[in-house]
């Protein structure tokens, strides 16, 4: 259908902006600008030809397009690329978010400008690249490279206590992509390939599913964040400039819950089923333990943070439900957390940029001198909060709904994380905006800019828009999804008809 | 015409929303740098604010007003920009709405034409198919000319009430948006949008008592109220999702249709074999037990009133509490077939009215008798729904909204009157300087105590003959509970009534100064003291009486013989409510009128009782030691020994404190001293030897 590759055109336009942005040499102001401009272009034209993968997909097949195929290293080891209903939509969140994040940074950072513009632009391909890959080697450089310059960003742009956080949040991760490589490397011995669409149509043994399982779960559940391997996140948070913890929010977290949906369901879907249990109860723990860790917070974005884990555990939850509103609500829900835990955590960067500080304690009675931004900061908080309306709701509504089917203990403990997390966010609007405008430091806050308001209020748009209609992020995803659980569920009866044979 | 009904109060809302942004905006610069007071104080900075806010003059320098120097620190802050227009389009849109609710009422409840109006999809996920869709049938009609009357003469009353208040369009705009939920909630085909509905008004509610911002206890309000609420909305999501397994769809019709053959199914909910319906019932219910703070939920209700007094006569007294009691009679089918729930509504709602007034009686700020009176009536409701007359709840819902709304405005005036004070000890006498007050207030309390021929009179006392008649287990204590709880309403509204208005004023300042309020005022209390008046007898056959069949239809599923058998009670049971509402009058009158000193003696005498009354049974304190503070505690120990010392002790600070240890120990072996290698050397040759000789001379 296409005539040129688009694909990787999306993927790899922001590596040439870096590109650029390396070659335009230079100290001084204007240098600075200019390479705060070629991002910006970059990062918006990027979207705009992700905009045209959006209008030639075709939703209702739920088979891979736009897919490109090359030799690469070996017979088995291919440069192969793809796009289907679960990876698109995640996608067109990485180049979306994009720009916002450059706005964002527009004022924030002085220092480094070119090289803090050019990691992001490289963490762009590497994201996309994750995202589209359809071979094992390539998704593991592309999800493996992205951690360098997430390390970089935090390490070098990121607050006083950058060096632990990055270290952290780099040996955590790298610790669990470790065993998914002897994963990838057993997978690439069983299959004689390492093509993603070939491995989902191979069996594989039983034994090597549950080991392969685990593997691939030390990553994915290290990336997601799923409870206990969760700490790395509020440090990461905290520590990182504001854009950086936009991008770490919306799109890397995210990672780990579209492995699930491409390795984990598709390929071990008997070690998925048997596992299912570790998940449910694991994700229950997290969103319990998480939101009442954030009703003790006193650092904003550790709050938010805290709030993220608690949030990615009804993704998991739906995701292993295996049903059809699980799968699609973890997916909408993904999408859903990107946009409103970026705005978020951009919010929590408005401030800080005013005041330089994240303590909860040094603001209160915001809304008197800052009421767009009170109104700004009320619709996430509640879309948060998953006020039905915003897209919040629906994501969590829908893997709550598919989770009872499959599992009532664990929808019922879920639930509780529907009161709790109303009691944080809303104590945390409280402290921070409402309340009279006593604090000295406070009185001269001003309103958003203009700037400001270009990357929040298309965001509030998109969260009211999915809120009522959720219908374009569902139906971009429904065939694939629906694919999924067909396969998944018929493996799954396959072997119990199997076991009740014998 | 329904489209109309729902969506204009949406437009309003958005209207004032914007209005009340842009003048917020226009009067608060924009920018991103912050000048530095205080110890500073060299002046370096003082130029920044000019250059920053340039961003901001460029959108909205249209919209600069004259008073945009103003500091926002003084205590007279202007009114917003276009506060006027914002009341005007939101007051005029509700009116046209409340018109058209009445046109909808006669249409469908006497000319039948119920309609279904799919808007759009909403939730479309394999057999999960979820439409906006706006229902109307005569249970629906019902709610929605409560709500927009209520609400059309609470948006005209505000207009007087709030006017000194600098931020009216907000007012106005959340007011407009709270209506628009509930209508939302109200036309509701299926039970997510009943839901978006059900917490559509719950953020206004959250908004507007929470209006006054700069108040901690309004804020502290406003968030009790959001969480209690989700407490129930807990329960009702829980209840969503077990009526979508059992029926696989959201529908009301669906559900229905599948309900009968859902008798006899269990569940199994954390071990306990439920029977599918009751449990499904018993979820939705606490939904409802949330939204009207039923007893164990109620707490938020008299906190909310830290709203402004409009409010309190919208939200919490006519229509969003009222919102539980509509959710069960529109889930009638589904509560018809499980009595076990219907048994448990009951005892909920017995309870609640009894309990509710027990505080009633000794509550002395004027708002938060008539919240707990509202409290009390809504568990007059349940006990309906309970004994399965659920038009005969409608009943009490919709005369209930006309006398509440009046006592609560009523109350406003007073309010308004005294400049702001609501201690009833303060007042006194009154009823010689705002008589008109004092004549629609004297309306309510007959309304609300049940005098003969007023609206009250016949769907409360309609209420406790339900619950006599009824089969239900607790139909006895309901019959019980709901006569006992008929004299104490009408000893604490007398007492309001005599201690406010009667007597001697006890602050001569405030007296004095007491003046009769504005027309925007005075009008819409007038309204509803006549339909407190006439909202009970020309309704009455058709809530009570044998016009229900024809009225209601399909809309609710009646217990099939409570009509019949509450027409034939015996009289002296039909005659108790009436006798208890004069016993409850002259105890009263004893009290406050002929010997002031009783009252202050009991309360002398039983200190232990008048303190349990006066702090409101200690629930508040009791769920601060059980749930507040244990989670606080709780997240603060996950938080420090959970993720500070396990998972990170023993994950990587724990990892990398462990390979700092080994370095440590290997850096000291590297000593720098010659003859330490050397003798290293000599050991490792030395043992290499023995191993090559004795290990291949095992060989």
């Amino acid at each position: 259908m296409t005539t040129w590759p688009i694909l990787s055109v999306t993927t790899f336009l922001p590596l040439v902006g870096a590109l650029i942005v390396y070659l335009s040499r230079g100290d001084d102001e204007a240098a600075k600008r200019n390479s705060r401009w070629i991002a910006l272009w970059t990062t918006l034209i990027t979207f705009a030809v992700s905009v045209i993968l959006v209008m030639r997909f075709d939703p209702a097949n739920p088979d891979f397009q736009f897919v490109e195929k090359a030799n690469w290293l070996a017979t088995g080891i291919t440069y192969h690329m793809g796009v289907d209903g679960i990876s698109l939509p995640l996608v067109i969140l990485t180049t979306a978010v994009m720009p916002f994040c450059i706005i964002a940074s527009w004022k924030a950072i002085t220092s480094r400008v070119r090289e803090y513009m050019m990691a992001f632009l490289i963490l762009e391909t590497l994201m996309v690249g994750t995202f589209s890959a359809l071979d094992l080697v390539l998704f593991y450089l592309f999800f493996e490279g992205g951690l360098i310059p997430m390390f970089l960003i935090i390490g070098v742009w990121g607050g006083p206590r950058r060096v632990y956080a990055s270290f952290k949040f780099f040996l955590y991760t790298l610790l669990g992509s470790v065993l998914m490589l002897l994963a990838i490397m057993a997978l690439y011995w069983n299959g004689g390939t390492t093509d993603i669409p070939t491995l989902m149509h191979t069996a594989v043994p039983r034994s090597l599913q549950t080991w392969a399982w685990l593997a691939f779960f030390a990553s994915f559940a290290v990336k997601m964040p799923m409870w206990p391997v969760h700490t790395w996140l509020p440090d990461a948070h905290v520590e990182a400039p504001t854009a950086g913890s936009v991008v770490l929010a919306a799109i890397l977290l995210k990672m780990g819950g579209y492995g699930f949906l491409r390795f984990s369901l598709p390929m071990f879907p008997l070690a998925s089923h048997d596992f299912a249990p570790l998940i449910f109860t694991l994700s229950a723990i997290a969103i319990i333990y998480t939101s009442l860790v954030a009703l003790m917070q006193e650092d904003m974005k550790k709050l938010i943070a805290y709030s993220s884990v608690a949030h990615m555990g009804f993704v998991t939850m739906g995701i292993f439900a295996g049903t059809m509103q699980g799968v699609a609500g973890g997916m909408f829900q993904m999408i859903s957390h990107g946009i409103v835990s970026g705005a978020l955590f951009l919010c929590v960067g408005i401030v800080y940029d005013r005041l330089h500080t994240r303590e909860i304690a040094a603001y209160g009675g915001l809304v008197n001198r800052m009421p767009l931004y009170a109104m700004t900061f009320m619709v996430f908080t509640m879309a948060n909060v998953g006020l039905p309306g915003t897209s919040g709701f629906v994501g969590e509504f829908m893997t709550l709904l598919g989770t009872f089917k499959v599992s009532i203990p664990t929808a019922f403990f879920a639930s509780f994380g529907v009161i709790l997390s109303a009691a944080y966010a809303l104590w945390l609007y409280r402290k921070v905006v409402f309340g009279a405008l006593v604090k000295p430091s406070l009185a001269s806050m001003k309103d958003l800019t203009f700037r400001e308001c270009l990357t929040l209020f298309p965001m509030i748009a998109l969260t009211i828009l999915f809120g009522v209609w959720p219908k374009p992020v569902l139906d971009m995803s429904a065939a694939s999804v629906q694919q999924l659980v067909n396969n998944y569920n018929s493996a799954v009866t396959a072997v119990k008809a199997a076991a009740l044979l014998q | 015409m329904v489209q109309a009904i729902v969506f204009l109060p949406l437009l309003g809302a958005i209207l004032a929303g914007l209005i009340a942004l842009v003048g917020a905006h226009a009067r608060n610069p924009s920018g991103d740098e912050v000048e530095h007071h205080g110890d500073h104080g060299n002046g370096a900075h003082a130029h920044a604010s000019d250059t920053i806010n340039e961003d901001a003059s460029v959108i909205h320098e249209t919209h600069h007003e004259p008073g945009d120097g103003h500091d926002g620190h003084g205590p007279a802050e202007p009114p917003a920009a276009g506060s006027r227009a914002a009341e005007l389009i939101t007051t005029g849109l509700l009116f046209v709405a409340a018109a058209l609710s009445w046109m909808t009422l006669v249409d469908v409840g006497f000319m039948h034409h119920d309609a279904r109006i799919q808007l759009m999809p909403f939730i479309f996920s394999g057999d999960l198919q979820v439409w906006w869709t706006l229902r109307v049938d005569t249970l629906t009609a019902v709610m929605l000319v409560v709500v927009t009357t209520v609400s059309s003469l609470v948006h005209l009353y505000s207009i007087g009430y709030m006017d000194e208040d600098p931020n009216r369009p907000r007012f106005f705009g959340y007011l407009s948006l709270f209506t628009f939920a509930m209508l939302m909630l109200v036309t509701a085909d299926n039970l997510v949008q009943l839901f978006f509905g059900w917490e559509g008004v719950g953020l206004a509610s959250y908004l507007l008592i929470g209006f006054w911002y700069q108040r901690p206890s309004a804020n502290a309000a406003a968030i009790k109220a959001f969480v209690v609420n989700r407490v129930g909305d807990f329960g009702f999501a829980l209840g969503i999702f077990a009526v979508f397994m059992l029926v696989g769809s959201t529908d009301f019709e669906t559900i229905f249709h599948a309900a009968p053959g859902l008798t006899g199914k269990t569940i199994n909910f954390l071990g306990w074999h439920a029977d599918a319906l009751t449990l499904t019932c018993l979820l939705l219910f606490m939904g409802a037990m949330g939204k009207s703070a039923q007893f164990l939920l109620h707490t938020w209700l008299p906190d909310a009133m830290e709203g402004p007094t409009p409010v309190s006569a919208l939200i919490h007294a006519a229509t969003m509490v009222t919102a539980g009691v509509f959710m069960v009679a529109r889930l009638s089918p589904l509560f018809e077939l499980a009595p076990t729930a219907q048994a448990v509504v009951m005892f909920f709602g017995a309870t609640t009215a009894f309990f509710a007034a027990t505080i009633g009686l000794v509550q002395n700020d004027i708002k938060r008798i008539v919240a707990y009176s509202t409290c009390s009536q809504l568990g007059y409701m349940f006990v309906a729904m309970g004994a399965g007359a659920y038009s005969v709840g409608m009943f009490h819902l919709f005369t209930h909204a006309f006398f509440k709304a009046l006592l609560f405005l009523g109350s406003g005036s007073v309010i308004y009157a005294m400049h702001h004070e609501q201690d009833i000890r303060n007042m006194g006498g009154l009823w010689k300087k705002i008589p008109y007050t004092y004549a629609v207030m004297m309306v309510g309390t007959l309304a609300l105590t049940g005098f003969p021929l007023t609206a009250g009179y016949f769907s409360k006392d309609a209420i406790i003959e339900s619950a006599y008649a009824s089969h239900n287990p607790f139909a006895v204590y309901g019959f019980l509970m709901t006569v006992v709880a008929a004299g104490l309403t009408s000893f604490y509204s007398w007492r309001l009534i005599f201690k406010t208005f009667h007597g001697e004023p006890h602050d001569e300042h405030h007296y004095e100064a007491a003046h009769e309020a504005p027309l925007w005022i005075l009008i819409p209390i007038g309204v509803l003291a006549v339909g407190s008046i006439l909202a009970g007898f020309p309704f009455k056959e058709l809530f009570a009486g044998h016009g229900i069949e024809e009225f209601f239809r399909e809309s609710v599923k009646m217990n099939p013989h409570i009509i019949e058998e509450m027409h034939h009670i015996p009289a002296t049971i039909a005659f108790l409510p009436t006798v208890m509402m004069v016993v409850g009058f002259l105890i009263s009158y004893l009290f406050y009128i002929q010997r002031p000193y009783i009252p202050v003696q009991l309360a002398k005498e039983q200190p232990g009782l008048y303190q349990f009354l006066l702090n409101k049974w200690y629930f508040d304190e009791l769920y601060d030691f059980i749930f507040v503070r244990p989670a606080k505690w709780i997240g603060y120990q996950l938080w420090k020994k959970g993720d500070g010392f396990i998972i990170d002790g023993f994950g990587p600070d724990g990892v990398s404190a462990r390979v700092l240890d080994v370095t440590r120990n290997v850096v000291k072996i590297q000593t720098g001293y010659l003859y330490h290698y050397a003798f290293a050397m000599l050991i490792g040759a030395a043992g290499l030897i023995t191993w090559f000789m004795f290990g291949f001379g095992g060989q």
